[in-house]
């Protein structure tokens, strides 16, 4: 084939043309997404300290966290904080949330919408502050208050029940994010079809289990994934609520992470390892998503054709 | 199977009335429709007797049992909603299996009433389809089979035949009319077609703005409307209505209007003479109506403006001043625009309205009680 080939160079015009499209977003996605990740990624073959120097030590970080006798527990709170708050909250209480909200009279569903909505708009260390009087251990917290008025001893709610406590405080707030999704799904879902079911001799929980759920399948299914890795990589509350205490009992991965690279505790700035850390955070997020692309066939949902045969 | 009786029933949205006291008993196995423009209540009223809706006011009852607090499902109706509302994630089968499996029939009598059902109304071959898959026809033919698959008592059907092609639209309104003679099923046909009213139902129930106008067999709709919304709503093409006012000159009554003025029957000078107003609407049906070149008894002398041919016959119309007035010739007869030509009505199928737009023959009932 000769170089001069016409078609060909239409063609490689026309790349270039579509190149210079994209350009500006590229290069957005390579300074604030890409960059990010692959600084980490790098940093994480060194032992860079407060001192910011880039000694490459291999693998050495990677080896290091297979003898961090913390990792085990760290993955453990990982997993559990994760599915937990996920199972729990996220998907399953957001979605009792939106089937009761849409269930009862517009106006009084749409003030426990809002309702639920406020922490959302509250600022997190506000957020945070409310749930340490609640969770006090001493006998002016609310919980504890409400115990001693009845004549029960006061409880350490943090450290008897660190997960639990990690998994509501996360949850009541991150359970709004798919009541407001699946509220919006079920809305979308035309009356007809309720109606329909309701004749057939549906009861409210087999109108729900039969119709309502598979016809919001796919927002049920992205916010699994969504909220899967987003809580992965958040520890915001967790850090102003528990600081992942006592002794690691609540402490998450990015939460590890974060404090190996800013904590005051080890006091050595250990940048190298936390990024090291953060490296492996972002695989297991990698692989989270391609299995969930996989398991929940996403590929279907973008590509089904919606088309009417006749 | 059962007898339905709506008494005094009221729906209101907020400030709209959509359905507004209404009165109407269906017997034991009879097919009715409620006939009405669009917005007129007739969906509204369906689905209050489905029990999706609770009235504001007024009672149901079903074979006279109140039934106004019973759940939809303890009500033994199917309907067919005028989307169709198959589940989209089901396969036919499943959609028409549905009911059952809410009723917790066992597997193998579902599965022998579902093809029943299908072979009923022949879709056996698409059971296993998803309803994305099938034309409009189809779909309502699932949509039929998922209501009469539990063997309702009551059979409620939304605008059936509205998403079907003209063709098939007669096919069909031929097919569930066989159905429901075949079950013997109660059944309520809503529509805003009028020859589907009044070609499927015994019993036709019209309806406008909420409101009953009347209810009777689709002779007694078309032969005498009781009011002026029935007369103009039944009849294709529609009736020709017309401002008159009632004068008797040299003795001889007369309706009389601007542009022309029509020699009445003397049967009616005596009806019209004794009401106490003089202004009243004519009601002439187009076939009601014999055209001729020489002056028979009671005419009146037009001059053709344009002719419609429509098949059967030619649709013939006049002008007088701003009146115009159509006529529905037989095909035999050659009609040319220009022509001048005797209107000669059929006196005994005149409708005469009052200003209130009641029927003259209404009122002269009313009188009567
Ligand atoms: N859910 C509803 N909320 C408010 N208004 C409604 C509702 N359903 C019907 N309407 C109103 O009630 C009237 C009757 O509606 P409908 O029964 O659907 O009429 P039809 O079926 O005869 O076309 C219309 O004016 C319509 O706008
Ligand atoms: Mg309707």
């Amino acid at each position: 084939m000769s170089s001069g080939d016409p078609k060909r160079t239409g063609r490689a015009k026309g790349y270039l043309q579509a190149f210079l499209f994209l350009l500006p977003g590229l290069i957005l996605i390579l300074l604030f997404f890409l960059a990010p990740v692959i600084i980490t990624a790098v940093m994480g073959f060194t032992n860079m300290d407060y001192r910011f120097q880039w000694n490459f030590i291999g693998l050495g970080n990677f080896f290091r966290m297979a003898d961090d006798f913390l990792i085990p527990k760290i993955l453990i709170n990982t997993l559990v904080y994760t599915f937990g708050t996920l199972a729990i909250f996220n998907v399953t209480f957001g979605l009792i949330l939106a089937l009761l909200t849409t269930s009862i009279s517009e106006r009084v569903g749409l003030f426990f919408r809002a309702l639920w909505l406020l922490p959302r708009f509250t600022p997190p260390v506000v957020y945070a502050a409310i749930w340490l009087w609640i969770l006090s251990p001493t006998r002016n917290g609310l919980l504890n208050g409400l115990r001693v008025a009845m004549g029960l001893r006061p409880i350490a709610w943090i450290s008897q029940f660190p997960w639990g406590v990690i998994i509501i405080t996360n949850g009541i707030i991150g359970a709004s994010m798919g009541m407001l999704i699946f509220t919006s799904a079920i809305k979308a879902i035309p009356r007809d079809y309720l109606w329909a079911a309701r004749v057939d001799g549906a009861s409210w929980f087999q109108e729900v289990r039969h119709i309502v759920l598979p016809l919001i399948r796919w927002p049920l299914m992205f916010i699994t994934a969504y909220q899967t890795l987003s809580l992965l990589t958040s520890y915001e509350y967790i850090l102003l609520i528990t600081q992942g205490g006592p002794f690691h009992a609540s402490e998450v991965w990015s939460l590890y992470a974060y404090n190996k690279a800013f904590s005051a505790y080890a006091g050595t700035y250990e940048f190298g390892y936390a990024a090291a850390l953060a490296t492996v955070l972002v695989l297991i997020g990698t692989v989270a998503s391609i299995a969930y692309w996989k398991i929940f066939r996403f590929r279907e949902m973008m590509a089904q054709p919606r088309i009417e045969v006749s | 199977m059962a007898s339905i009786r709506l008494e005094r029933l009221t729906k209101k949205f907020g400030k709209v009335v959509a359905v507004n006291n209404l009165n109407l008993e269906v017997r034991d196995g009879e097919f009715i429709a409620l006939l009405g423009p669009s917005g007129c209540g007739k969906t509204t009223t369906l689905l209050m007797i489905a029990g999706i809706y609770r009235p504001t006011e007024g009672n149901i009852y079903f074979d006279d049992v109140l039934v106004n607090d019973v759940a939809p499902k303890d009500r033994y109706v199917g309907l067919v909603f005028q989307s169709y509302a198959l589940y989209p994630h089901m396969r036919v089968y499943d959609n028409i299996a549905f009911p059952l499996k809410l009723a917790k029939v066992p597997r193998k009598e579902i599965d022998r009433k579902v093809h029943e059902v299908a072979k009923l109304t022949k879709i056996e071959e698409l059971l296993d389809r998803m309803p994305g898959q099938l034309s409009g026809g189809q779909q309502q033919r699932v949509a039929l089979c998922r209501a009469l698959v539990k063997e309702p008592e009551i059979l409620l059907l939304d605008e059936p035949l509205s998403n079907l092609d003209a063709r098939l639209r007669i096919e069909t309104r031929a097919e569930i009319k066989r159905l429901q003679r075949e079950l013997g099923i109660t059944s309520i046909l809503v529509t805003h077609d009028q020859v589907e009213a009044l070609t499927m139902s015994e019993r036709v129930a019209v309806m406008h703005q909420g409101v009953l106008q009347q209810y009777g067999p689709p002779d007694e709709l078309y032969d005498r409307p009781r009011n002026l919304f029935v007369a103009s709503f039944i009849g294709d093409p529609p009736m020709n209505l017309i401002p008159v006012e009632f004068k008797k000159t040299d003795g001889k009554p007369a309706l009389v209007t601007d542009s022309f003025v029509l020699p009445l029957a003397e049967a009616w000078g005596e009806v019209l003479g004794q009401m106490d107003q003089g202004e009243f609407t004519l009601g002439i049906r187009p076939e009601d109506v014999r055209l001729s070149t020489e002056k028979e008894g009671n005419a009146l002398l037009g001059e053709v403006f344009l002719t419609e041919p429509l098949g059967g016959g030619t649709l013939v119309h006049f002008r007088f001043g701003e009146i115009s007035f159509r006529v529905l010739a037989p095909r035999e007869i050659k009609v040319d625009v220009g022509d001048k030509l005797w209107i000669i009505p059929d006196q005994e199928k005149l409708h005469l309205f009052t200003k209130d737009g009641l029927s003259v023959r209404e009122v002269g009932r009313q009188d009567a009680h």
